[in-house]
């Protein structure tokens, strides 16, 4: 029995027969991948030129300031086209697609931004392309559903279950057991069967790989720290990966909702609620039921908001390697609020959650150390979500006054 | 062995033997038992008990609602559990237990296979775990002479059938198509020639699941498989017409 796609005790490939060849192809295409350094160069290339990497480490030196200890210094993903790291995965996916011949993609989205990514993927490289949505998200994320359609994507709403993620997840598998010989399913983050973890892991490993160049250049040594917010992991994963054999602490910061004791959060490696278990293909640490049934889980960030994590961080966990925190939703808003007015930068609600964990521990640090932030990305997209999250009262009537105008 | 014994013993009696399923706890336990009366009345050979999970991956949307349904109605594992030893005491034909692994999992692997084993269940099948991920559970299984049963699909090579095959007991599941449970399968030359693939594979049972719906399909299965899988008919029937109709519906499909 092959042990091949488990990271400690975690991953594996719990796949319907069905898949079996799907994933047998999509292993080998992707090990071919890896030994081809043409491949790793076509994709910084293509990055380059499509969506504005390397992304620059920026000196924050007001919050540095501020704060009093080390010198902040933020990754920002929110650069890249489609403004989050998920271009990253989705841009190398859509590489593989190619290679494999297939003509149609597929993808589940929560915020939208994955949705979003792997449009503009789609509509670049003239596949055919369907994102499911949880039909809660896209009421949340209207403005990303309005891009994915006029990008030439089907947007099928998910009625199922929660109606969030993980659901959206679910369909798209449904959509994908269907459709196998000329569809690919371009997973979102460093979740699912393997190969997905590694695979995800591995193209947004481009942004620890710049980020270790560019803490050296400008800070002259590596980073005390490094802090990043996890959903399912994928851009935590991105930026670890740059500094995983170094002396520097990984710091993943998990969505803590309404606290850590209130039931209401999607904290898997830090809190206290998830145990053991296997879903969507994989075996990771899940928001369960003692019957093993998923529960809801909730945070202000929709990219959060989802029962399981990483494999390959649950086994850095296990190894002590990543310490796991929690921001709870008005934190977040405070540390958002504070960056913009200190910084002029928008981080993302989901990548505000790492800046808070950075902001409760820059002053124990001295001035001669650096911290990176990885923002993941940015925030000024989902004017809508952040907007009502600070309950901004010019904001909600101008929206009454729009709504009004479409009503005539 | 026990399994595979019992179908083939009522396969000498009949040209097709048909499997049934159910959501347990949907639309409730009372309504199961109904169903399964009917059922077993109307000469069903086996029945196939889904415990109900909330990430029902392999399942179209019939087999997912019952699902939601079931859990938000408060239907347990341990539930499930007794309600198998309850039909499987009252009725003499096999009955088996279809979940996904995350329910075996978090309930303990043994201790499943035990409760299961007490509960004179025969058989399980559970579409996320392939013999990779699950070989060891499967031979601790077959130990208890609960029967592993694997599913066999249309993109499965000839290797990877005999490799299946040499983890399987009891029966093969062949899911007539691509996709999820609950759409109609169209029987071509294109799936005979996999029916008989399946056949050269395994000398177990086949049963055919995945879109059999009616006494036609049934009928295109004899001489080609063992057993008829009935799965999201039932439901559907029982959603739009009661469970009244399941007994006429079994009894017109052979």
């Amino acid at each position: 029995m092959t042990r091949k796609g488990f990271f400690g005790h975690w991953g594996g490939a719990y796949i319907p027969e069905v898949l079996h060849q799907t994933f047998r192809q999509l292993q080998e295409e992707y090990d071919k991948a890896r030994q081809d350094p043409s491949f790793w160069q076509e994709y910084t290339a293509l990055m380059a030129n499509y969506s504005c990497r390397p992304t620059p480490l920026t000196y924050a030196a007001n919050l540095s300031r501020h704060f009093g200890g080390a010198q902040i210094y933020i990754k920002r993903e929110d650069l890249n086209h489609t403004g989050a790291h998920k271009a990253n995965n989705v841009m190398g996916q859509g590489l593989l697609v190619q290679r494999m011949g297939k003509k149609r993609v597929i993808a589940e989205t929560g915020a939208g931004q994955h949705g979003m990514a792997t449009a503009t993927m789609a509509a670049k490289f003239g596949f055919a392309c369907t994102i499911y949505m949880g039909e809660v998200d896209v009421r949340r994320q209207r403005p990303n559903v309005f891009w994915m359609e006029k990008m030439g994507a089907t947007v099928v709403p998910v009625k199922d279950g929660s109606r969030t993620l993980k659901d959206a997840i679910n369909e798209a598998f449904r959509d994908w057991v269907t459709n196998l010989d000329d569809t690919h399913y371009v997973f979102g983050t460093a979740c699912g069967p393997a190969p997905f973890p590694e695979m995800v892991s591995w193209f947004q490993s481009i942004i620890g790989r710049e980020a270790a160049r560019q803490i050296v250049e400008q800070h002259g040594r590596l980073p005390a720290r490094v802090y990043a917010c996890v959903g399912g992991g994928s851009n935590a994963m991105g930026v670890f990966q740059g500094f995983l054999n170094d002396d520097v602490e990984l710091v993943g910061v998990e969505a803590g909702g309404h606290g850590l004791d209130s039931g209401l959060h999607a904290a898997r490696l830090c809190g206290r609620d998830a145990s053991p278990g296997v879903a969507q293909g994989y075996k990771t640490m899940f928001l369960q039921n003692d019957d093993g049934q998923m529960l809801e889980t909730h945070s202000v960030a929709a990219g959060l908001d989802y029962v399981g994590v990483s494999p390959i961080l649950s086994d850095l966990a296990d190894k002590k390697r990543v310490r796991f925190e929690s921001a709870t939703d008005s934190e977040v808003i405070a540390a958002l609020d504070l960056t913009m007015r200190l910084e002029g930068i928008i981080p993302a609600l989901e990548s505000s959650h790492a800046f808070v964990q950075a902001f409760k521990e820059a002053s124990d640090l001295p001035n001669n150390a650096a911290i990176i932030i990885n923002m993941s990305g940015r925030g000024d997209k989902d004017i809508f979500t952040i907007a009502h999250a600070f309950d901004d009262p010019s904001w909600k009537e101008f929206i009454i006054a729009r709504a009004d105008e479409y009503r005539k | 062995m026990q399994l595979e014994e019992t179908l083939k013993k009522r396969r000498k009696e009949k040209d097709i033997l048909l499997m049934t399923h159910l959501v347990l706890g949907y639309p409730s336990f009372e309504v199961n038992r109904r169903i399964i009366r009917q059922m077993v009345d109307n000469g069903v050979d086996c029945i196939e008990m889904q415990i109900p999970f909330s990430e029902p991956m392999a399942d179209g949307p019939v087999i997912l609602k019952a699902n939601q349904d079931s859990l938000a109605a408060g239907t347990t594992v341990a539930a499930c559990l007794e309600f198998g030893r309850e039909m499987a005491a009252s009725y003499d034909i096999p009955f088996l237990f279809m979940t996904y692994y995350n329910i075996v999992f978090k309930y303990g692997e043994e201790r499943f296979l035990e409760a299961a084993k007490a509960a004179g269940i025969t058989g399980l099948i559970i579409p996320d775990l392939p013999p990779e991920m699950g070989g060891e559970f499967m031979t601790m299984a077959r130990d208890r002479e609960i029967a592993p049963i694997l599913i066999i699909a249309p993109t499965s090579t000839d290797e990877r059938m005999a490799e299946l095959n040499g983890w399987a007991d009891g029966f093969i599941y062949c899911a007539a198509r691509r996709g999820v449970t609950g759409k109609k399968s169209e029987f071509g030359s294109e799936f005979y020639e996999y029916l008989a693939r399946c056949r050269r594979a395994t000398s177990l049972p086949l049963a055919v699941g995945f879109g059999i719906q009616n006494r036609d399909d049934v009928a295109a299965l004899i001489g080609r498989a063992d057993m008829a899988v009935i799965g999201s008919r039932t439901i559907r029937l029982v959603d739009e017409e009661g469970p009244e109709a399941v007994g006429p519906f079994i009894a017109s499909l052979r």
